[in-house]
């Protein structure tokens, strides 16, 4: 390879100089020629061994993922500590499409996906129920600890490993991910180095009661982009407590955050575990400085464009849960979507509606009396990526609304608060 | 004339037309129609960027402040190498992204690409070129906008 700066030790520069095989090799080649265009000083050892891989979908455009794929399964390359992935695209039974929809999914934009399914658990998927872009959750297992160095990608996941969990990732794009897992290194710069992990931005949150996660995620991704901000006055709604309830919270911030913005870290003063740990001593010199109240946040959200080509027509679909839905999270909405039919008279919902979460928990749910519930409202629970589903020339066909920020960014899905959903879903309020 | 020295991340030397973008470029958003429809050139197809929405970007030099959008923005740059219909060079006005250095890594090692890259040409670069402009690119890093 050219000439790279970072200082390799001997057994790395050894498999670089191909000891291990050539597509060992350029495996660990393209790890140091990345690190190095980030001024990385070294390669340093991935400790939480489990991988998660964004690249979920065998998109047919992707040629040159599974050509990639069939060379490191001819390699003999694994991870060996295995790996997650992000949801699948698709889901018939709970998730229906016309006969239009199913021949551009199966015969064109997802018509690798068997295959690709195939070469993943070649190079070490762990399962089939590990299709999920909430690997932490207890149920899915994948869960670093404080400290862990990660080789993940999937920006939401990588967010809330960084920030709640206190692991160390960058925000690695497909591919990279998978690399990292394989060789057991990653590049030493950014959020894996301590400076890397100071803020330089202080957020105050200053508002009338608890921001919706959503849209106060949202505001500080866009004005902060890719740097970390800590953020202030949080506490005062949400204690200062890491229970299941801030973590389903911090995950949906979190995913707003990264995906409006660039954000892959963030520290929530008296809440997450470096800020809890270090308080101000995160804080870089002269940060810049951003205030959200109640004006800020309804300004934020009053300026999501909406891409429905009937602007005052109803939805005709809704997805709720991206990222996935926590347990806890599917009992609540469950509940209240029950509540909210018997209220207005109606035996099921008025929209038709999908909430997605993990396998494992998705398991774990159908086992209680709760899924009979979400059942008898006739709302669907799936394992499904919206953001695939909704990532076709198709979608124009329908009128999607979410409460998920992630998924009005990246499709043409109308965002809406989760009130607002609320009510439209259960027939209280129709739009 | 004028020169900016910019970082070599992937050298080359070149001289051919820019294309412009002035904000982030959404890499799925923008390759994404063309790749699909197998095309042999790419016309940029994110409408949220109406610098270079519909112009076509396969040969020219794309010159960007940095790329955003989807983390499968590396492998979408891989893919456009591999498919030949990328653009010939990707000149950064600041610090290369994570996601695009991702793609350029693997299209010179995966897919023997000669893609160019050059970051940190600095703000002032991207207020000097214009789409249609010439550029001539160096090996040291070095870009003219003739």
């Amino acid at each position: 390879m050219a000439k790279y700066k970072m200082q390799l030790t001997p057994e790395q520069e050894a498999i670089l100089n191909g000891a291990e095989g050539e597509v060992k090799a350029k495996i660990m080649e393209t790890l140091v020629m990345f690190g190095d265009m980030f001024g990385a000083t070294k390669l340093v050892p991935v400790t939480h061994g489990q991988g998660h891989l964004v690249t979920s979908f065998g998109i047919g455009l992707l040629k040159p993922l599974f050509s990639t794929m069939d060379k490191l399964i001819a390699g003999g390359m694994k991870a060996e500590g295995g790996f997650s992935v992000d949801p699948r695209p698709l889901d018939y039974a709970n998730v229906k499409c016309n006969a239009l929809e199913r021949l551009v999914f199966d015969k064109i934009l997802y018509s690798k996906q068997a295959m690709y399914e195939e070469q993943l658990k070649k190079v070490g998927l762990t399962g089939g129920s590990k299709f999920t872009c909430a690997c932490y959750l207890d149920e899915v297992g994948n869960q670093p600890k404080a400290g862990d160095v990660l080789s993940w990608a999937e920006s939401s996941a990588v967010v809330y490993a960084n920030s709640v969990l206190g692991a160390r990732c960058n925000r690695n794009s497909g591919m990279i991910d998978l690399f990292g897992s394989i060789i057991g290194y990653v590049p030493y710069f950014g959020l894996v180095t301590d400076e890397g992990r100071k803020a330089t931005w202080k957020v105050y949150v200053k508002t009338t009661k608890k921001p919706e996660a959503q849209i106060l995620g949202s505001a500080v991704g866009m004005k902060v982009m890719e740097d970390v901000p800590y953020v202030y006055g949080l506490d005062k709604f949400i204690g200062d407590e890491l229970n299941d309830e801030n973590k389903a919270y911090l995950k949906d911030f979190g995913a707003a955050t990264a995906s409006n913005g660039a954000v892959g870290l963030y520290h929530i003063d008296n809440l997450t575990p470096e800020a809890k740990a270090q308080g101000e001593k995160l804080l870089a010199e002269n940060c810049r400085e951003y205030v959200i109240d109640d004006a800020e946040l309804e300004r934020v959200y009053k300026s999501y464009p909406v891409m429905w080509k009937k602007k005052d027509k109803k939805a005709d679909l809704c997805f709720i849960g991206c990222p996935h839905l926590t347990y806890a999270q599917l009992y609540d909405w469950t509940d209240k979507i029950a509540a909210g039919l018997k209220a207005s008279g109606r035996k099921k919902v008025a929209v038709r509606t999908v909430l997605t979460t993990a396998p494992d928990v998705a398991e774990k749910f159908k086992k209680t009396a709760g899924y009979e519930k979400l059942k008898a409202t006739g709302a669907k629970l799936s394992s499904i990526c919206p953001l695939m589903y909704t990532n076709n020339p198709l979608t124009k066909m329908h009128r999607i609304m979410t409460s998920s920020n992630k998924l009005r960014t990246y499709s043409a899905a109308r965002y809406y608060k989760d009130e607002e959903i609320l009510a439209m879903i259960t027939g209280k309020e129709g739009r | 004339m004028k020169q900016f020295k910019g970082r070599v991340l992937a050298g080359g030397s070149w001289k051919g037309e820019a294309v412009v973008s002035r904000q982030g470029v959404n890499t799925l958003a923008t390759f994404q129609k063309s790749a699909l429809k197998n095309a042999k050139q790419v016309y940029a197809s994110d409408q949220n960027n109406p610098d270079i929405f519909e112009k076509n970007i396969t040969g020219k030099a794309l010159c960007l402040p940095i790329t955003i959008g989807s983390t499968t923005g590396g492998l979408v740059i891989q893919t456009v190498c591999a498919m030949k219909i990328n653009p010939a060079a990707f000149l950064f006005s600041e610090h290369i992204d994570p996601l695009a250095a991702s793609g350029i890594v693997l299209a010179r090692i995966w897919e023997d690409s000669p893609v160019i890259a050059v970051d940190m040409l600095g703000e002032e670069f991207l207020n000097t070129v214009k789409t249609g402009d010439t550029v001539e690119i160096a090996e040291d890093g070095t870009v003219t906008v003739c």
